[in-house]
């Protein structure tokens, strides 16, 4: 695929530029449509998604720089790159094209060898925005990716008050050891697609999955008043679906599988990580360590769940609660106390 | 010696970038399109329609400098810049004459 066959929009009131363009481009292997003014260039790109827009700005009906400010406004449109093609005279033409957020500037007659650069640019940037997009939405939700995609994509931390889960199986490696490979990512699609299923509906968000083991937030990128009882809603939610994944595995001759699940919830720092072209959104801090401690601890107790005393705060309606007890946690100095949660049985 | 009508640079670029044989397309949609864009600056003179006499000034230029033709494009953008107010029928009569010479010699070329 690479550079070619890219959907491409010609917009241009004169017919010679129109036709000059789109054989030009066609030349370099795209396919293009054309629109002699601005309002049925917004129709067409309201029909079919384009990968590019080049737009002229003096046209009849509605001129380039409508255009431009009807994108802006458009959530679905405004990530189209547009280059504009003109023949305007003064920079002043230029700058207010930039600044309503054109991606780049062609003066008329176009050269052939810019226009080929600046479109490989443009389609380039395009790809890599996309690539990213596609990496969000793989851990958000839609919600939460479009929030990330109206807040913009910038890397960078902020103060956050939010709940951080982590989840894995109890003994998986030796599972893992004891059946056949393609068993183990079979268990590992179906436990995923439970634990993802039960975590987003309860508003949180699965921003890592390392083996069997995962890490989810609640209350970041977006903030959620009641982020403490969603977690602990999804976390009996989640424990609540193996149970029945269980019956199905034991009905099926296979052994059952057990997860832990710790949560705590305080400030902490979230944000992007990574590079431009790559990056992640996680957590950081002293309430993170807390939850991947408590995560650890149920393999000491026989509980499913345990939680954090600013968790337990939130923790009221159909659950019962046990107090664990406190528990001085590898590399740390004072101890903590420990809840288990379990769901009331009715 | 005079400017040449057309630059060969120019015209020998857009071959470069569209082909010889669709260079002569356009051409043609040139001669078909350009007479109307000198009617529509008569006609806006005409009714005083100062918007519409920019805008088809602008459209010429744009298309005479695409081919090379610098006679008729500097006339057709020192029209536009101007605007309606300050052209004379003059000014319009010899943007006809700059037309006439350039399409001649652009039929020249790709017939040659």
């Amino acid at each position: 695929m690479a550079d070619r066959g890219h959907r491409l929009l010609v917009v241009d009131d004169n017919k010679v530029n129109r036709l000059l363009l789109s054989r030009t481009l066609e030349q370099l292997g795209h396919r293009v449509s054309t629109a002699e003014n601005g309002v049925i260039a917004l129709a067409r790109l309201r029909e079919e998604p384009y990968d590019l827009m080049l737009l002229d700005m003096e046209m009849p009906e509605m001129d380039g720089f409508t255009v431009l400010e009807h994108l802006s406004r458009d959530l679905k449109l405004r990530d189209l790159p547009v280059i504009v093609t003109s023949s305007l005279e003064g920079i002043a033409h230029v700058a207010r094209c930039i600044e309503l957020g054109a991606e780049d500037y062609l003066y008329k007659p176009v050269n052939g060898v810019l226009l080929k650069a600046r479109v490989g640019s443009s389609l380039e940037k395009k790809r890599l925005r996309d690539q990213q997009k596609e990496l969000i939405s793989r851990f958000a939700t839609s919600e939460v990716a479009q929030d990330l995609e109206q807040s913009g994509f910038s890397l960078g931390g902020r103060h956050v008050d939010a709940s951080v889960m982590f989840c894995d199986i109890r003994g998986f490696t030796a599972l893992a050891e004891s059946q056949p490979p393609d068993e183990t990512i079979e268990l590992l699609n179906t436990y995923y697609t439970l634990m993802f299923d039960a975590i987003n509906g309860a508003g949180g968000v699965v921003n890592q999955m390392i083996g069997d083991g995962l890490m989810a937030i609640f209350g970041a990128p977006l903030a959620l008043a009641d982020h403490r009882e969603a977690a602990v809603r999804a976390a009996l939610e989640m424990i609540e679906m193996i149970e029945l994944f269980n019956a199905e595995r034991t009905a099926g001759g296979k052994v059952p599988i057990r997860v832990g699940v710790g949560i705590a919830s305080g400030p902490l720092i979230a944000g992007y990580t990574g590079t431009q072209a790559r990056a992640t959104y996680t957590c950081v801090g002293d309430t993170v360590n807390l939850a991947a401690r408590l995560e650890a601890h149920t393999k000491q107790v026989p509980y499913d769940i345990l939680i954090d005393d600013a968790t337990l705060d939130a923790s009221h309606g159909d659950v019962a609660i046990t107090t664990v007890g406190q528990v001085v946690f590898h590399g740390k100095s004072t101890s903590v106390a420990v809840h288990a949660v379990e769901r009331l049985t009715r | 010696m005079p400017e040449p009508t057309i630059d060969p640079a120019t015209f020998a670029a857009l071959g470069e970038m569209a082909g010889a044989e669709f260079v002569t397309e356009l051409v043609d949609t040139f001669l078909e399109e350009a007479p109307r864009m000198l009617a529509e600056m008569r006609e806006a003179s005409a009714k005083r329609d100062a918007e519409s006499f920019r805008r088809a000034a602008h459209s010429l230029k744009s298309n005479s400098n695409t081919f090379g033709a610098m006679a008729l494009g500097e006339a057709a953008k020192s029209l536009e810049l101007e605007g309606l107010e300050a052209t004379s029928p003059a000014a319009l009569d010899a943007l006809d004459a700059a037309y006439a010479r350039a399409a001649a010699a652009l039929r020249a070329l790709c017939d040659g």
